[in-house]
């Protein structure tokens, strides 16, 4: 059985993880498992490394030679690392990370903590799909008065919207 | 910081056997790169960023807060063997930072694998209390720090794993009685199914030394913090009353066997002239798990609990003022072990036995 880090030596560590009731396997030659430190079981998560292998992978279906557009990380930096480089390569990686998360994860989607700031966009666009909303109703019944009004007061959100970050 | 924080006098809720809670949570600034991949320059440009808000936070009045490369090795060793850094952020050089107060219960480390690390660490079961003050403390950078932050994925971090919340909460847990009765593959096994993740402090499994096990959430994405936090906090509790059981089953049916082993215990500690750090740990355990069955007076506990992080590499070489190799560390660390246990009265088994008698000392109450 070869290594699953190098792919070329012989695998002498086998790891096994239950996580969630399904068993996860990794083997690793020599020289790879001390690389990765699995000798120091203290400074080891058997997650880290299955993420970094795992992840690699799931990235790598995207296109290869992506390079994100804020700090020029790579899809062979992720997998040299598991760690990606700016919260961008967020966006610009979406395609693999997407089901790479929802493998790790229990959701897909963030319910916990807003920072206000983030708060506060949230509650203009929502006003802005209510006026949209409105806007559209006002224009199909011909009562342009409403419309005009609409129409102001969206631009004026759109420019609140565009000075929040 | 000479002394430990305020985690180590252990007064907290369940404090027998829940050691520590932490919370910790994982925030970058938008748009900056990860301190992995971020050139120096741009780490101490966002160092330089950070550093300051931190310090003037009101809970950060009266604080310790150093660059990590005017560190010795040896200090940042100490600060990792207290849990107040993390084993990566000891590794880190130019470019970090770890702010921490007083009381030893808020640690901020800068550019650790994130830009911002924020931990609480309590005595006992307090994962609330611990949580309460990280979140605090994380509303009021945010007003100073624009965080990365997705409408869909939350916080963002540098390791996918800790996307959504950006936060960890644990425990740490002292379990003698599950590992003597041979229990705890069955709890780490039940516990990891439900999303948590289970490891030894320091060794895996049966291997963890010091009977010491830490319990933690695995996923940061698609819950709530307040329902990780008390997710995690029932299932804490349960693993307590699981322990009592245990430790109830091995006073009835292999009462010998405990007294042997307490026995033995006291005796290695109290006379053995070298000694590796597994050793102590494990041999203190025992002994901790005495005072817990009242075989050594309550006030015993503290000297007990303080040897468990003073028998530590780092510690011992800090309290000799000197580099040690490996051999001179077992001398020492036997050494202080006997000197501090000169005062510690024998096993009294008279006393376990009542102990026994009355039921468990301190049974699981839903205060948290």
């Amino acid at each position: 059985m070869l290594c699953d880090v190098c792919k070329c030596n012989d695998a002498a560590v086998f790891l096994t993880q239950i996580l969630e009731g399904k068993m996860q396997k990794v083997n690793l030659c020599d020289a790879c498992s001390k690389e990765k430190g699995v000798q120091d079981p203290t400074g080891f998560a058997l997650a880290d490394l299955l993420l970094g292998i795992g992840a690699a992978e799931e990235i790598e279906k995207g296109a290869p030679t992506q390079k994100c557009p804020v700090c020029g990380f790579t899809q062979a930096d992720f997998k040299k690392t598991g760690r990606l480089g700016c919260s961008a390569c967020y966006t610009t990686f979406a395609e693999g990370l997407n089901t790479l998360l929802k493998a790790m994860h229990k959701g897909t989607e963030h319910v916990g903590k807003l920072p206000e700031r983030a708060h506060r966009t949230m509650e203009l666009s929502d006003r802005m799909r209510t006026l949209t909303k409105s806007l559209e109703k006002a224009v199909a019944e011909e009562n342009y008065e409403t419309a005009a009004s609409l129409r102001d007061q969206i631009k004026q959100l759109e420019h609140q919207l565009a000075s929040s970050p | 910081m000479s002394t430990g924080g305020e985690w180590l006098r252990g007064e907290g809720p369940h404090h027998q056997i829940v050691i520590s809670s932490r919370v910790r949570f994982a925030r970058n600034l938008r748009d900056r790169a990860f301190p992995g991949w971020a050139k120096k320059a741009e780490r101490m440009a966002i160092l330089d960023l950070i550093k300051p808000r931190v310090e003037e936070l009101p809970e950060m009045q009266d604080s310790f807060s150093e660059l990590l490369q005017d560190l010795s090795a040896m200090e940042k060793q100490v600060l990792v063997e207290r849990h107040l850094i993390s084993r990566e952020h000891a590794a880190k050089g130019v470019g970090s930072a770890v702010v921490m107060n007083r009381r030893q219960t808020l640690s901020i480390m800068i550019n650790e694998e994130d830009h911002l690390r924020m931990q609480s660490i309590r005595s006992g079961l307090q994962l609330k209390a611990a949580f309460k003050l990280v979140d605090k403390v994380d509303s009021t950078l945010e007003h100073k720090l624009e965080f990365a932050y997705d409408q869909r994925l939350g916080y963002l971090t540098a390791c996918p794993t800790n996307v959504g919340t950006g936060m960890r909460a644990s425990a740490m847990l002292h379990l003698p009685g599950l590992v003597l009765s041979e229990l705890i593959n069955q709890v780490i096994q039940a516990v990891s199914k439900i999303g948590l993740a289970v490891r030894g402090l320091y060794g895996e499994g049966t291997e963890a030394m010091g009977n010491l096990f830490q319990i933690s959430n695995q996923t940061t994405l698609g819950e709530k913090e307040d329902e990780i936090i008390s997710r995690l906090s029932k299932v804490i509790e349960t693993i307590i009353e699981k322990e009592h059981d245990a430790r109830q089953v091995l006073i009835q049916k292999k009462s010998n066997t405990l007294w042997d082993q307490i026995g033995r215990a006291y005796g290695v500690l109290t006379y053995a002239h070298a000694m590796t750090s597994k050793e102590a740990l494990n041999l203190l355990s025992i002994i901790k798990l005495g005072v817990d069955l009242g075989a050594f007076p309550e006030d015993r506990r503290l000297p007990i609990d303080e040897l468990f992080i003073d028998t530590q590499p780092a510690h011992l070489q800090k309290s000799s003022q000197q580099k040690l190799n490996a051999e001179e560390r077992d001398y020492l660390r036997a050494q202080i072990i006997r000197e501090r246990l000169k005062v510690f009265p024998k096993p009294d088994i008279s006393k376990m036995a009542r102990e026994s008698d009355n039921g468990s000392t301190s049974r699981p109450s839903n205060n948290e």
